[in-house]
């Protein structure tokens, strides 16, 4: 095994040993806390980039298009595996930018507003990592319990009613989803016999027909668990509020979180449900759709009625949700290819979107800041004075004009207008829809694909209207132009993420040429399987342990 | 007969747990979700299948007949899954304690319905 493999378990290790690592100093050092951060963080983003490097350049026919790393050193079916493809990479790298960017943004306050939060936010990213890796369904279950448990302490972050309210609600709700998850995985183990999702999607094909009802109710009860994450109507409602009360950082890389519910969605659905599930091809494929459209409607009202920005935000996660699972359910692999791509854009924008809200919303309330009055009652060592002399930092010239720039770029992005990625994203993933034989291919469009393609551009025009009724009253309507405080390290993330977008759009023809490679290779499920299964007697251990 | 008493004993579980958590009292949806919690995991136990005097580990002279032996899978699985369930409800009484003494009230939503 070369040294390069070992490279698949550094997004798991690395915030491990950070997190852990960080506990030892004490809560007065911050600064030191948040330099090993994002020193930390920086090492991952590299990391993330050089595994995707490698996944992309697996060749692209042959037995190994993925890439699986035996944990233990035991062979595949018997142990946990991780296995890196071209999808997790993608989700890895996503995760790393995003995680440097709040982690950025919250160094200029918020990682002060209480303990530990460092810590968590290496444990989440350990589980991120985690999720996005592992190849074994009950140790999926694990590492979404790693990313929830820190979820609780990063939602909780700073303080406050509101917060402890809603992260109540979050928590009980993702209890339960827990637990549905838990029952769906011990059925299918008790079907199927195996827990490793390569296995899993060879065995299927074998199970007697009188099990196969069972195995669907598994299955199903499994995708409930993913679809409460992710926020499929009618799972949804605890989403917005509580994505509303976490502190702007938080929130920002919690826009990675309900993605995490989709990406399993895509890889299970299509891995176990795909073509070479006999029967069982297909499954659950109608409710994803139907499901997505409504959740789609439901957060399109949701924009539209939204005073408050940060619901407004937290709708806009619903319509991006609902958005991938319709793609999602339609299962084709050139709308899959436009719904990943739409997946990262729309993954930036929002999280970029919490970030500019927080800053906006000081422009609209000075002094009335709730970040300074759960620092005084929390603050043992922050007294008034040194919040006072530690925001003159290197504050932010034309702040308003900046602001107001960032707001645009991101209602362009909502919206799906050019000439931003979220445009190159929508267009992707309509022409797919509209043509699902292939371009210049006349085939027959259904009535729910219109209904799709109907639902996604007036989801736009929402986002639009409400994108443009807000920026009017922050920006225009006021009398008495309050320019916010700002600091630079506040607004150098949000930049970076727009900028990202706008890299998405010139560099588009690269990124669909990956997203289309990785649609292409989740569509060929024996390609990941052989990839999996092949490790165990690379390694050579299968005949070396019998005696 | 004992398929039978563990299926009572399940949907006994599960039926006061979901019961509970639909409750408006914070203590009630802990309660609720701990039953729940013991419910699944008798679920994952069973999954294995019901078996009297097998042992799941294989003793010091290897495998004679695995067919003797009940299935280790779903017992390791029931014990990573207490330990979880076990820190999460913890985690969730922290923060029932916190909204009790930042609402003054122990209702779900931080305050009575009028």
């Amino acid at each position: 095994m070369e040294w390069s493999r070992h490279l698949l378990i550094v997004p798991v290790l690395l915030p491990l040993a950070t997190g852990a690592a960080l506990l030892l100093f004490d809560e007065t050092r911050r600064t030191l806390k948040a330099l090993v951060n994002f020193a930390s963080t920086l090492l991952l983003l590299f990391v993330t980039l050089a595994l995707m490097r490698i996944a992309d350049t697996v060749p692209a026919h042959g037995a190994a298009l993925s890439w699986s790393y035996a944990v233990g050193g035991w062979p595949a079916p018997f142990a946990i595996v991780l296995v890196l493809d071209r999808l997790a990479a993608l989700m890895l790298v996503l995760t790393s930018v995003l995680a440097l960017a709040s982690l950025t943004f919250s160094m200029a306050r918020w990682h002060r507003a209480g303990p530990h939060f460092h810590t968590l936010f290496q444990f989440l990213l350990m589980g991120l990592g985690g999720a996005f890796l592992t190849g074994d369904l009950f140790n999926l279950f694990v590492f979404f319990e790693v990313v929830l448990a820190a979820s609780y302490g990063l939602l909780l972050h700073g303080g406050g009613v509101f917060r402890v309210r809603s992260g109540m609600h979050y928590i009980a709700i993702n209890l339960a989803a827990s637990l549905l998850f838990l029952i769906g995985v011990s059925l299918i183990y008790g079907i199927a016999g195996t827990l490793n999702m390569a296995d899993l999607a060879l065995r299927l094909p074998s199970v007697a027909p009188e099990d196969r009802t069972l195995l669907q109710a598994g299955a199903a009860i499994l995708g409930v668990a993913f679809l409460v994450k992710a926020g499929m109507w009618p799972l949804c409602f605890w989403l917005p509020p509580a994505y509303m009360a976490a502190a702007a950082p938080v929130a920002a890389i919690f826009a990675v979180l309900s993605k995490v519910g989709i990406y399993v969605i895509l890889r299970l659905s299509l891995l176990i449900f795909g073509s070479a599930a006999g029967e069982l091809t297909g499954f659950g494929g109608t409710v994803l759709l139907l499901g997505g459209m409504a959740t789609i409607a439901f957060g399109a009202f949701g924009v539209l009625a939204s005073q408050a920005m940060g619901r407004l935000a937290g709708y806009s996660l619903l319509v991006s949700s609902g958005t991938l699972l319709a793609a999602v359910g339609m299962g084709d692999t050139a709308v899959v290819s436009g719904a990943l791509y739409y997946l990262v854009s729309s993954t930036l924008t929002i999280a970029a979107l919490f970030m500019l809200i927080e800053l906006v919303e000081r422009a609209r309330e000075p002094g009335a800041d709730l970040l300074t009055v759960t620092m005084a009652a929390y603050g043992d060592e922050v007294d008034a004075e040194e919040v006072e002399e530690e925001e003159v930092g290197v504050m932010m010239p034309g702040a308003l004009a900046v602001l107001g720039v960032c707001f645009g770029c991101l209602a362009l992005l909502l919206a799906g207008l050019p000439p931003l990625s979220g445009f190159v994203a929508k267009f992707a993933l309509l022409t797919a829809m509209l043509n699902l034989d292939g371009l210049g291919a006349p085939a027959a469009v259904p009535a729910r694909t219109w209904v799709l393609v109907t639902l996604v551009i007036l989801s736009g025009l929402a986002a639009l209207i409400a994108m443009m009724r807000t920026g009017i009253r922050t920006f225009w309507a006021p009398l008495e132009v309050i320019v916010p405080r700002v600091r630079v390290v506040e607004v150098a993330p949000i930049v970076l993420l727009i900028g990202l977008c706008l890299a998405l759009t010139v560099e588009g023809g690269a990124m669909i040429r990956y997203t289309d490679a990785t649609a292409r290779a989740l569509h060929v499920s024996a390609d990941y399987i052989g990839g999996v299964l092949q490790t165990g007697t690379k390694a050579g251990s299968v005949k070396a342990v019998t005696p | 007969m004992m398929e039978l008493t563990l299926a009572i004993a399940i949907g006994v579980l599960a039926g006061s747990g979901v019961w509970l958590i639909l409750r408006p009292r914070t203590y009630q949806v802990v309660i609720g979700l701990s039953l729940l919690s013991y419910a699944v995991n008798l679920f994952i136990f069973s999954m294995g299948r019901l078996r009297v005097g097998a042992p799941p580990v294989l003793g010091a002279g290897g495998a004679a007949d695995p067919a003797g032996y009940a299935d280790p899978v779903p017992q390791a699985l029931v014990l990573t899954a207490i330990v979880i369930g076990f820190a999460t409800t913890a985690l969730f009484l922290v923060v029932l304690i916190a909204s009790r003494g930042l609402t003054g009230s122990d209702h779900v939503d931080g305050r009575e319905q009028r």
